[in-house]
């Protein structure tokens, strides 16, 4: 396997862990709330629909679009896409974003969908529109991701083959904490995918440019340690202003591990 | 009688135009357009060295670049959210 097959396949299994976590939220508060049966059925339709985009529009894209184009535009996507991820995650680190609390959004989905009126008999379609909304618009972002990065790499089936992987295991082990999953270290995650989306754009979207990278493939592990420094120097140097801004100049600088997690 | 340009009254197929619009402009714009500028700037001047300076040049800019635009957001992130 190569370097850049390996980094392909952490990045879209971190990146669809993140995305189901939240969606798992949604579709846990459905099913606690109102019932089981139909939360089921809209994850099932919502899988359904996500996995015939992916078969539709990924040899179509293969096929058709000229492969210096594709790298250009799907770089492009990836670098704003994990330039987006890393800030939101080195500003949740540093606290000037508040971190994602499932524990709160589990609650505020329950009270919301309970107020509703249960259905009078048959699918309920309250729980079947919200849980499919949930997995359908989660879904949505990782499905570009494995559009995106299994296309250029030429990877499809390995990239999909690693969104449905961590589809399986997110949903495995939500079975298991049910409620628990604001312990998922999902900021942790997030910087991760965010490093690695951020090297994917740079890389293909030089490469489509005319830009040839020393070491080829072996550039895109190189790039993700470049940025990963940077984004731990960032997170110290944010982090340290922020806590001399809450507690004053004696406060020690740099924040810990556990912040960024 | 509502406007033809109400969302309800319009037909389908523009309504999923609207939508698909919608959709890619909260992804790649959204609450971030100083990133989606900075894609553009990084693009144009990476071809720009590619072709008039050297692939080099091109390589070695384009993360200095990236970098550059992430702190930016950052910083401005830190007085927006």
């Amino acid at each position: 396997m190569t370097s850049s097959a390996i980094v392909l396949v952490v990045a879209v299994f971190l990146a669809s862990s993140v995305e189901m976590v939240e969606a798992l939220t949604i579709v846990v508060a459905a099913g606690v709330s109102r019932g089981w049966r139909s939360t089921f059925q809209g994850v099932a339709a919502a899988l359904a629909v996500l996995g015939v985009l992916v078969a539709a529009l990924g040899p179509a894209i293969v096929h058709w679009v000229p492969i210096d184009s594709l790298r250009v535009v799907v770089g492009a996507i990836l670098l704003v896409f994990g330039l987006q991820w890393l800030r939101k995650a080195v500003l949740r680190a540093t606290g000037y974003k508040d971190k994602h609390d499932e524990d709160a959004i589990f609650a505020e989905h329950v009270a919301e969908m309970q107020a509703k009126a249960p259905a009078a008999s048959g699918r309920d379609s309250v729980g079947f529109a919200v849980a499919f909304k949930g997995v359908f618009l989660e879904g949505l972002e990782v499905v570009i991701i494995v559009l995106t990065l299994g296309t250029t790499d030429h990877n499809l089936g390995l990239a999909a083959l690693a969104a449905g992987a961590a589809a399986l295991i997110v949903g495995a082990i939500g079975v298991v904490v049910a409620k628990q999953l604001a312990g998922v270290p999902e900021n942790a995650m997030k910087m991760g995918v965010g490093l690695m989306l951020v090297s994917f754009g740079t890389f293909w979207s030089g490469e489509g440019l005319g830009v040839h990278w020393p070491g080829k493939d072996l550039a895109i592990p190189v790039l993700v340690g470049v940025y990963a420094a940077v984004a731990f120097i960032v997170v110290r140097a944010v982090g340290a202003q922020r806590a001399r801004q809450l507690h004053g100049p004696d406060q020690p600088p740099g924040v810990s591990h556990a912040q960024v997690v | 009688m509502p406007k033809s340009s109400e969302p309800g009254t319009r037909p389908l197929s523009a309504r999923l135009l609207v939508a698909f619009g919608r959709f890619w402009w909260d992804f790649l714009v959204g609450d971030t357009p100083e990133l989606f500028v900075a894609m553009l700037v990084i693009l144009g001047i990476t071809v720009l060295l590619a072709k008039a300076v050297s692939t080099t040049a091109a390589w070695a800019t384009m993360p200095v670049l990236v970098v550059a635009a992430l702190v930016a957001s950052v910083l401005r992130g830190r007085r927006t959210g």
